[in-house]
């Protein structure tokens, strides 16, 4: 059984703004029955202004695709459309105090739905997903939006994408492929990461260093037959000691520096790393 | 509020007799019927009594029925102790509709290089005799097919199959945790060498199985240590549970007949009425070969776990094959084996009932399904035409 919030249980049992607008000005509908959840999302818009006059949904789903969908209609009405696209997948999360992580995709499927209305409203085509650019044969799902959804919420394994998108949830040959787009992500396009970091406990900080140390850092280091070792962490200073190839290795400094930029991005921006 | 349960295929509540009966083995006789002493050595006569009353229900021998800790534990003790024992023999048998306990086993036994076919069904959830008849050959080491199907209650054809395999002298298990106690069986007219029997599916309490397995058939244990069960099967009896499976399975015996009837007539009430109370929906499996207790009903166009949640509102307990009520992504696999379209998978809803079902409950669940269903039908977008019918 799920656990779920009072306020999701609420928007379950009584939803809001449940129907068809007559006449809309922008109709969004992404899933299918298939995939086990389907979303419609019609939405009437104030020509002048660009306000959102009223939104109404038809959900075939479960409990929290029902409530996803009738908060996203909650949180949308009286927006002009350029706020309205300002609303997450997180956000509709926390309008309802939260999803549990496994149904993370009701949310997104919300946030889709008002991507596709607003497109509409704009009259702009969204190609049909082409089957050869869909990573996930089971439940349909694109590269594009595996990688759209990864860099939007910071996920950075498999079960996350499953979680968030479906892909994955079903036969599991698709595993690799995914595997593959976040390693792409997060090793390459590091810059990419959401600027806010949570605020760390001492204790927090310390463990994340040495997480990044060792998965991060150590793995390449070791590919050039290179090594790191951590001495110390006093604040935001971090003591490492090079080992191996390293010691004494011309490009020291370089290696030095990368290993600082790469715990500033992913621990805090003021660390500073010296050697023993 | 207390529940109405419909949920009996997923666990049953201990009786109270059955209760009653296991209580003192937690306090007053905790000895280990292992020991010398008589404080100890007393529970043994109790184990054997109780092993004698479960070979009772399906018309064993006492010495075979060997207690395990679950349904799951006898399914993998018989499936491992079959290909230990034929271990030239690299083939399995079973089908697509089993239960995860021998399913996922069966993958496990592929993994480890084991040839495995998985018997199809068609879409009433009736077993492919003739893909099973070829899949047999000599290299077959074991045979494993359910019993009755946990989810629609198909009952499969157990006597015919074991018939097969008995001319060809290969090992056939069935997993039959959803049919003890629920139809009489006697396993001297039944051609099967090995069969599992799960406590919680009969008002015993959870923790405790048994698995027959019939005398001459070679058997290799599968928890390995002391003597008890004859060595076949290590580690300090469940004293208290292996009692009280003793007590259910007596009492299950005693009702056999009139508790079927009662409640195939429950049963049979309540899905007559949700099919014509409720348009787009239907009986999923073979109604003509089923558990008495069990119905299997899709609402279309409607997902199951919404169901369940509005149900759960008025305490109804049920269960559903839809994706999201199952934990994973994937809907039932049992449904999809089927052949049943997605849109009717989705809004598979079961009841499973016990002698404990009044008339009354079926009438609760008569009345609140049709409104339940009919507004989660106007919330859906597939379900204008239906919705105005409802
Ligand atoms: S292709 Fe992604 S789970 Fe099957």
């Amino acid at each position: 059984m799920w656990e779920y919030t009072k306020k999701l249980k609420d928007l379950f049992l009584h939803p809001k703004n449940v129907g068809e607008i007559e006449n809309p000005d922008a109709v969004g509908e992404v899933g299918s029955i298939i995939c086990g959840d389907a979303l419609r999302l019609t939405l009437k818009v104030d020509k002048e202004t660009g306000r959102i006059i009223d939104a109404k949904f038809q959900t075939f789903g479960c409990a929290s695709a029902i409530a996803s969908s009738s908060a996203l209609t909650e949180m949308i009405k009286g927006r002009t459309l350029d706020e309205a696209i300002e609303v997450t997948n997180q956000d509709i999360a926390e309008y309802l105090g939260g999803l549990p992580k496994e149904k993370m995709h009701c949310s997104v499927m919300g946030r889709e739905a008002l991507e596709a209305a607003i497109a509409d409203y704009k009259g702009e085509i969204i190609p049909p997903e082409e089957k050869e650019k869909l990573v996930c044969q089971c439940f349909e799902v694109t590269e594009e939006k595996i990688r759209r959804v990864a860099i939007e919420n910071h996920l950075t394994t498999v079960e996350e994408i499953t979680d968030y998108t479906k892909a994955g949830g079903g036969c599991g040959s698709c595993i690799p492929r995914i595997e593959e787009i976040l390693k792409d992500i997060w090793h390459i396009k590091m810059p990419e990461m959401p600027a806010v970091k949570k605020k760390l406990t001492n204790l927090q900080k310390i463990a994340l260093i040495q997480d990044v140390i060792e998965k991060e850092i150590r793995p390449r280091l070791q590919a050039d037959g290179g090594d790191i070792e951590l001495i110390d962490i006093d604040g935001n200073k971090v003591t490492v000691a090079m080992r191996a190839m390293c010691v004494g290795c011309p490009m020291g400094g370089v290696t030095m520096s990368n290993i600082q930029e790469k715990l500033k991005e992913l621990v805090d921006e003021n660390i500073v790393v010296e050697t023993e | 509020m207390k529940p109405i349960y419909f949920d009996n295929n997923a666990t049953t509540p201990v009786a109270p007799e059955v209760l009653e009966e296991m209580l003192p083995y937690f306090s007053e006789f905790y000895g280990n019927p292992s020991s010398m002493h008589t404080f100890g050595g007393q529970l043994h006569r109790k184990i054997e009594e109780a092993r004698a009353k479960v070979a009772g229900l399906i018309g064993a021998e006492p010495e075979e029925i060997i207690f395990t800790s679950c349904g799951t534990e006898s399914d993998n003790t018989a499936l491992m102790s079959a290909v230990e024992s034929y271990p030239q023999k690299r083939h399995v048998i079973t089908t697509r509709v089993e239960h995860p306990a021998v399913l996922n086993f069966c993958k496990h036994l592929s993994r480890k290089g084991y040839r495995i076919t998985f018997i199809p069904v068609d879409n009433s959830g009736r077993l492919d005799m003739d893909a099973f008849l070829k899949a047999i050959d000599d290299d077959t080491a074991v045979v494993s097919v359910m019993y009755a199907n946990n989810e629609t209650g198909v009952i499969f054809p157990i006597t015919a199959i074991g018939g097969m395999l008995r001319e060809r002298n290969i090992l056939f298990h069935t997993d039959a945790v959803q049919v003890a106690g629920k139809i009489p069986i006697n396993v001297k007219d039944l051609p099967v060498d090995m069969f599992s029997i799960s406590g919680h599916k009969l008002h015993a309490p959870k923790g405790i199985g048994a698995l027959y397995v019939r005398k001459g058939t070679r058997f290799y244990p599968y928890i390995i240590g002391g003597h008890q069960e004859r060595g076949r099967r290590a580690g300090t009896e469940n004293t208290a549970s292996i009692i009280a499976l003793g007590k259910s399975c007596e009492s299950a015996k005693e009702h056999l007949d009139k508790e079927a009837d009662y409640l195939k007539r429950l049963r049979d009430r309540l899905e007559g009425a949700l099919l014509k109370s409720c348009p787009d929906a239907q009986v999923n499996g073979d109604t003509e070969n089923r558990l008495p207790n069990t119905t299997n009903i899709s609402f279309n166009y409607v997902e199951g776990e919404a169901i369940l949640l509005r149900l759960d509102e008025y305490g109804i307990c049920a269960s559903s094959g839809s994706a999201c009520s199952s934990g994973s992504l994937e809907p039932s696999h049992v449904l999809r084996a089927m052949g049943i379209p997605y849109t009717a998978i989705h809004g598979s809803i079961r009841f499973s009932l016990s002698r404990y079902n009044t008339e009354g409950e079926v009438d609760k669940v008569i009345e609140m399904m049709p409104p339940i269903i009919k507004e989660l039908r106007t919330l859906s977008p597939y379900g204008k035409e239906e919705s105005r019918k409802c």
